[in-house]
């Protein structure tokens, strides 16, 4: 017999799955959204995805080179930044926008900290903040649905903002997408199909989105515009990025609690946020502010909210 | 706690065979926890099946006995399953299998054995924990504690493994016979014979004394065990029979059996020999100290030439640098991979997706425990919790990034006791 045995600490088996695995299946569950987003806002759409996944690769790839790190772009982590930041941006902007948005996400969301699984903000949406901070003209004109050429539409959010007046769209049409918006959030039904697949495969769990969606439409409608009781719940839930975010970029692994207890917790965080900035902060829109200060809040909710040790009683 | 593919399916329904006794076989003396026996023969002297060979002046230890009669032919440093090197005793077996006279008078009514009688058979009969842990039994069987529990283990919840299943199906008259003895030298009420789902062939021979528990490792951990039978939890650092329990084995309560009823001595055991690399994977009875090479020969052919062998299961089980090395007592199989199955995978960063704080059985945090022992802080290793790891593997076998966890806990615990 051979005398080259291997000889290695148990366990000697692994599960199927891997890093890669997962990355790889959150970018499919964002394929119904992209196509959404395609039919939705046109081929304008399709560049900004393109865009801003090439940019995203690219710098990926150069810092690693640069680092002397291994090159790790087929993992599918830089694709799915990209494509988030992609689905955080109006659908016509001009085409450096998206790739200064994804170079800040990898580089500085990411990279400096020491690349995957070292982060403390999600990249996609820092990649966002930066956007927003530094050229919000471009960052607010978002194209009307279904309009082909060009016309600009304030979002339902920004309108309520302004007028006070939840304005005239039927439910439907928000779930559908008919609305001006970011190209990846506006159309609901796309997003949950999407959510629906990564339940299943396990990959993300109830915890934050329930707790995230729950808690913001609950304060929507305790803190109304006519009194207490009177808020319109389903309309904030279908408007704006709480879906997309909740589902999609509070679930990210690496900026949010390890346990179940801190995810909950951070999943009422966000949520509470949101509601805040959006009833009474300066933006019609609260979600990716919210999930990122919850992100910082991560190392601390860690710390209290470890897992109970078996045969040690609180 | 996970769920494991199981791969029972080649060898749980081949009735157990004897492997005939090797020309020559190795007896270790350190086949327990505790101190390691010393040598009780010289070279050159003849001896008996079941005749001591080694044996030690301590509170926790096990006498070890011949299992061939022959000639001891050399005692030299040898491979060791679990330590890497020990002494072990080789004996030249002359082929007779001639009994060690005082065993055969034993015991002429076994129903009337004393408490302390039958913790003496047990003692003198060398046996130890047969689930793999290897605690010498008479010491189990005298808890410093009262206790009214006894919980029989038979949910063999790692892959591949099946001696233990046979063993219920074969020998269930004696392992209830065994039962009653383990009960009288306890001196418990409450008895529970705890089988996993997946047994049900077991489950339904054992009936009403059956607890039946879902199949999932590392259910036979006797932590996890105590929790999913008796829903409660011995304390962190304590001991079963701190809350009242004692768990055994079958395997154990078997060799109980057969030590207290006819006399045998621990000198073979029933081994699972299997793996994707061999064509004829089989449960056997094989003599202590046999080399593992002489239970895969018999096995043979090999369909492929194994990268790994493993003794053990596959998520507990210590990978092999030679086959030269022998059974032990607590030998529970000999597992062959093919370099397929033994490639390792690249380990890279942790993306915190807590898949192994939802799978510990103990309750840990196991990437932390993990960043902590590569960082070398012992502290906050312990503070997570490190010593209340069972090395169970669950955590390196759910890990998406491949790391290696449990390997990096183990160290951190040697370090911070």
């Amino acid at each position: 017999m051979s005398n080259n045995l291997i000889v290695s600490s148990s366990c000697h088996i692994h599960k199927e799955d891997s890093v890669s695995k997962i990355m790889w299946a959150v970018v499919i569950s964002l394929i119904p959204s992209a196509v959404a987003a395609v039919i939705i806002f046109g081929l304008p759409a399709l560049k900004t995805i393109l865009i801003a996944v090439a940019a995203a690769l690219v710098t990926e790839a150069f810092i690693q080179k640069i680092t002397k790190k291994k090159i790790s772009v087929s993992d599918g982590s830089a694709f799915l930044t990209g494509l988030l930041l992609a689905y955080n941006l109006p659908a016509q902007v001009p085409f450096w926008l998206p790739i200064v948005g994804s170079f800040f996400a990898i580089a500085i969301g990411k990279q400096v900290f020491g690349g995957l699984g070292q982060n403390i903000f999600n990249p996609a949406l820092a990649g966002r903040a930066f956007l927003i901070a530094s050229w919000p003209k471009y960052m607010t004109s978002f194209t009307a649905p279904l309009s082909c050429d060009a016309i600009t539409s304030a979002t339902p959010l920004t309108l309520l903002k302004e007028t006070k007046i939840i304005p005239d769209i039927t439910y439907l049409g928000l779930f559908l997408g008919k609305r001006g918006g970011c190209l990846g959030e506006v159309c609901i039904l796309a997003l949950l199909i999407g959510a629906a697949f990564l339940f299943f495969k396990k990959y993300i769990s109830w915890h934050i989105p329930v707790t995230f969606i729950g808690i913001n439409g609950l304060f929507v409608y305790i803190f109304g515009p006519n009194g207490f009781f009177t808020g319109d719940w389903v309309f904030h839930t279908l408007s704006g990025g709480i879906i997309l975010g909740a589902f999609f970029m509070a679930t990210d692994y690496v900026t949010s609690p390890l346990t179940r207890k801190g995810q909950i917790i951070f999943g009422l965080g966000c949520g509470v946020i949101t509601a805040v900035i959006r009833l009474w902060g300066g933006y019609p829109e609260g979600v990716s502010y919210a999930i990122l200060m919850m992100n910082g809040a991560t190392p601390i909710i860690d710390r209290y909210t470890k897992s109970r040790v078996y045969g040690k009683f609180a | 706690m996970v769920r494991l593919e199981e791969h029972k399916h080649s060898t749980e329904d081949k009735p157990i065979e004897i492997l005939a006794a090797p020309a020559k076989v190795y007896i270790h003396l350190a086949q327990h926890i505790g101190k390691p026996c010393a040598p009780l023969v010289k070279v050159g002297e003849e001896v008996l099946l079941g005749q001591g060979i080694g044996s030690v002046e301590a509170h926790v230890w096990a006498p070890v006995h011949s299992s061939v009669s022959g000639k001891v032919s050399a005692i030299i440093d040898w491979p060791h399953p679990v330590s890497g090197r020990g002494k072990v005793v080789v004996i030249e077996n002359n082929g007779l299998d001639k009994l060690f006279p005082q065993l055969a008078t034993r015991n002429p009514q076994p129903e009337n054995l004393s408490a302390d009688q039958i913790r003496e058979i047990v003692r003198d009969a060398g046996i130890v924990g047969m689930g793999g842990a290897s605690f010498p039994t008479h010491v189990k069987l005298k808890p410093s504690k009262p206790v009214d529990t006894l919980i029989i283990n038979g949910a063999e919840c790692e892959p591949y493994l099946t001696g233990d299943y046979r063993l219920m199906i074969e020998k269930t008259d004696e392992i209830l016979k065994g039962i009653g003895l383990v009960e009288r030298a306890l001196g418990v009420k409450k008895v529970y014979i705890a089988i996993e789902d997946n047994k049900p062939a077991a489950i339904k021979i054992f009936q009403d004394r059956v607890q039946v528990l879902k199949s999932q490792y590392p259910q036979g951990g006797e932590k996890q065990l105590i929790k999913n039978v008796l829903k409660k939890e011995v304390p962190s650092g304590k001991l079963p029979f701190d809350i009242g329990v004692v768990v055994q084995n079958v395997g154990t309560v078997f060799a109980i059996y057969e030590a207290v009823y006819l006399g045998k001595p621990l000198y073979e055991r029933i081994v699972t020999v299997t793996g994707s690399c061999l064509a004829n994977p089989k449960n056997l009875l094989v003599r202590i100290g046999t080399p593992i090479k002489e239970l895969i020969n018999y096995c043979a052919p090999l369909k492929e030439e194994p990268a790994k062998i493993i003794i053990g299961g596959p998520m507990m089980g210590i990978a092999q640098y030679t086959d030269e090395v022998p059974v032990i007592k607590s030998t529970t199989a000999v597992l062959l991979m093919s370099a397929q199955e033994a490639k390792a995978r690249e380990e890279i960063f942790c993306i915190r997706c807590g898949e192994c704080v939802r799978h510990c059985p103990s309750g840990l945090m196991p990437c932390m425990i993990n960043l902590a022992s590569e960082k070398e802080l012992w502290p906050q290793a312990k503070q997570y919790g490190a010593l209340d790891c069972i090395e169970c593997g669950c955590c390196s076998y759910v890990c998406p990034a491949n790391r290696r966890l449990v390997q990096s806990i183990r160290r951190a615990k040697i370090e911070c006791i």
